[in-house]
């Protein structure tokens, strides 16, 4: 009834592919788009704003950009945290270098570095796939933590090899550093991750999308209908590290306002693909709803037992979430590959036909 | 197959000059001689057959037209000049297109989508346009979806254009691969066994669309298949190989009369 199609004609091939070719997509979006324009950001509490609403974000973005690789055009990345962290670093390095720079510009252009150093961890993809390339991409892990680690130009020669965020202002108003209000920092996530995935919805639906689901669903048969691997792999790679490497510079600069190397360490790349893997791999959607899983959950097993009166120890939680991940995991790859989005699909398949399925 | 007898007889339409010639290719796999010393040529217009017992070399002589093996020895001229050793894509992008023997979608996408990337050689926009979906990328998405749409209706797969590939059966599977091949808009669409697993019924559709194909766009089809009698019906000229070589080629009247061809297949007594 809610999700009625009867009536809603296509008449030409731009409306047949517009957005939202359902109008009842559009209004739920609308409704979404008042919680996190609106209602979250003005009720939220300190609280809420630092374990739910940013984190959620920032994670989504991050598994959109791998799923752009791993979802989309099929290469297998286990190097995520590290392309997170090359984006962090190329923008601390940024705004220390040049302070008089914006930002928000800095944040954005932060992904060009990880985009260039993605392109060339994924020139092994042209010869290897699956399993070795995750082994190559496990390489670049760990030789990007080490060089951050190492390389003390990277966080200016500190002492403590931790990189701090400063203060920054747009318009007058910090938007990076301890100064900074959380409302700000949620406005300016919210944006930056809307735009990104505005992008990535266009490129997956469009040409490039289809290059790349073609390169992942059959190689050969794509190379003979004229589709050159290398450039399809290696853009890839190129447009997922930008994402990525963005992700990484709000994850520090709008989250965690500081960073050691080992925050960029092989459980951040865990952590990210199970989102992805989670939610859905090859769609847009899923990246968000494996987040709010992901991050939301920890935060509610910390919340239940409180107000339900039993002592439960923190270790406890942080047991009991490793469990429950790690057995929702196994879940999904038996039961639902296609993810969190697959479930939603199919309920919206459901409540298309609903009350009449035949 | 009756009411198209009429226009699979050669006489009624005109054959055009050579489009594809292969001269002395010669393909080994290590010690295995694939293709010993073959020649032949594909004009434009016609309807091409390569048949042959399994294991004569006709998918490798395929691959090679589609540049997915290079041959040892010989040579592969295209629109009257040689054509230089180049990728598979670098191929299809001269308007060479082909489907496969083992169905090669991308089961992932719906039948549009797997269409659509027929189309891709002919799209141009750039990433900045296609990630704004303005200016360029999306007049293009609209031209080209345009030019499916009338391979999809002529293919008669309208109802199934929005279904994932990987739900379709078997028939309908083979002929989504044709549309795909065909919205590349090929100069020579090569058939790797269109009728392979199909029922007559199936069988007499797939042979109306490839009649169809070379009617209406005017399409230069070399196809492999199995099945004599759609062979002898459809092809204007027959290339029939045996162990890696040639031992026949002319009309299909030729080729059944041909002595070496009945050996062939029947097999001569020791």
């Amino acid at each position: 009834m809610l999700y009625r199609t009867a009536g809603q004609f296509k008449t030409s091939y731009k409306s047949d592919q517009a957005l939202f070719p359902i109008k009842q997509d559009a209004f739920l979006l609308g409704i979404i788009g008042l919680f996190v324009l609106a209602i979250f950001p003005l009720t939220a509490s300190e609280f809420a704003f630092q374990t739910m609403l940013i984190p959620v974000m920032i994670y989504a973005l991050a598994a959109l950009g791998l799923n752009i690789l791993t979802g989309y055009a099929g290469q297998l990345s286990l190097g995520t945290g590290a392309f997170m962290g090359v984006g962090a670093y190329a923008c601390y390095k940024m705004v220390t270098l040049m302070p008089w720079m914006n930002p928000l510009v800095a944040i954005l252009l932060s992904g060009v570095f990880s985009a260039g150093v993605g392109v060339l961890f994924g020139i092994p993809s042209l010869r290897i796939k699956g399993f070795y390339l995750a082994i190559a991409t496990l390489a670049a892990q760990f030789f990007l933590v080490w060089l951050f680690e190492k390389w003390a130009w990277l966080y200016n020669y500190n002492a403590s090899g931790a990189i701090q965020v400063p203060n920054l202002t747009v318009f007058g108003g910090y938007v990076t550093g301890p100064q900074a209000d959380s409302i700000v920092q949620y406005y300016v996530v919210l944006g930056i991750v809307a735009l990104m995935t505005m992008l990535c919805i266009n490129l997956t639906r469009g040409n490039l999308g289809r290059t790349w689901k073609a390169t992942r669903d059959m190689d050969i048969a794509a190379e003979l209908i004229g589709i050159n691997l290398m450039k399809s792999k290696l853009t890839a790679f190129a447009i997922s590290s930008y994402i990525v490497g963005v992700a990484g510079a709000l994850y520090v600069f709008m989250w965690k306002g500081a960073a050691e190397p080992n925050l960029f360490d092989i459980p951040l790349s865990f952590q990210v693909l199970f989102i992805a893997i989670i939610g859905g791999l090859g769609s847009v959607l899923g990246n968000y709803l494996g987040a709010i899983l992901i991050v939301g959950l920890p935060v509610v097993l910390n919340l239940v037992p409180a107000t339900l009166g039993l002592a439960i120890s923190s270790a406890m939680v942080e047991h009991l979430n490793i469990m429950i991940v790690g057995s929702l995991i196994v879940f999904f790859l038996i039961v639902e590959p296609h993810g969190l989005n697959q479930l939603w699909r199919l309920i919206r398949e459901k409540l298309i036909i609903w009350p009449f399925p035949h | 197959m009756k009411d198209t007898e009429g226009y699979v007889t050669a006489d009624g339409r005109q054959i055009g000059g050579v489009l594809m010639e292969m001269r002395d290719i010669t393909l080994k796999f290590g010690g295995v001689v694939a293709i010993n010393d073959i020649s032949f040529d594909i004009r434009e217009g016609e309807i091409r057959a390569i048949i042959g017992p399994n294991g004569a070399g006709k998918s490798s002589m395929l691959n090679i037209i589609s540049g997915f093996y290079t041959p040892s020895v010989g040579e592969v001229w295209y629109k009257g000049s040689k054509r230089p050793p180049m990728k598979p894509y670098e191929v299809a992008r001269q308007g060479v297109a082909r489907t496969f023997q083992n169905i090669a979608l991308f089961e992932g996408m719906t039948v549009l989508d797997n269409v659509m990337t027929g189309r891709l050689t002919h799209m141009h926009a750039g990433v900045f346009s296609q990630a704004l979906w303005w200016g360029k990328a999306r007049d293009e998405e609209m031209e080209n979806r345009e030019k499916v749409e009338k391979v999809i209706d002529f293919l008669e797969i309208q109802a199934i254009r929005k279904t994932p590939v990987g739900r379709l059966p078997y028939g309908l599977k083979k002929r989504v691969e044709l549309a795909r091949a065909l919205a590349a808009e090929p100069s020579i669409l090569l058939l790797d066994e269109p009728m392979a697993g199909m029922n007559v019924e199936e069988k007499e559709d797939m042979s109306r669309f490839i009649l169809d194909v070379n009617d209406e766009f005017g399409t230069t089809i070399a196809l492999i298949e199995h099945d004599m009698g759609v062979v002898m019906d459809l092809s204007d000229r027959v290339v029939v190989m045996d162990y890696g070589k040639k031992i026949g080629d002319g009309t299909p009247d030729e080729v059944r009369n041909n002595q070496d061809v009945i050996d062939a297949y029947l097999g001569v007594p020791h």
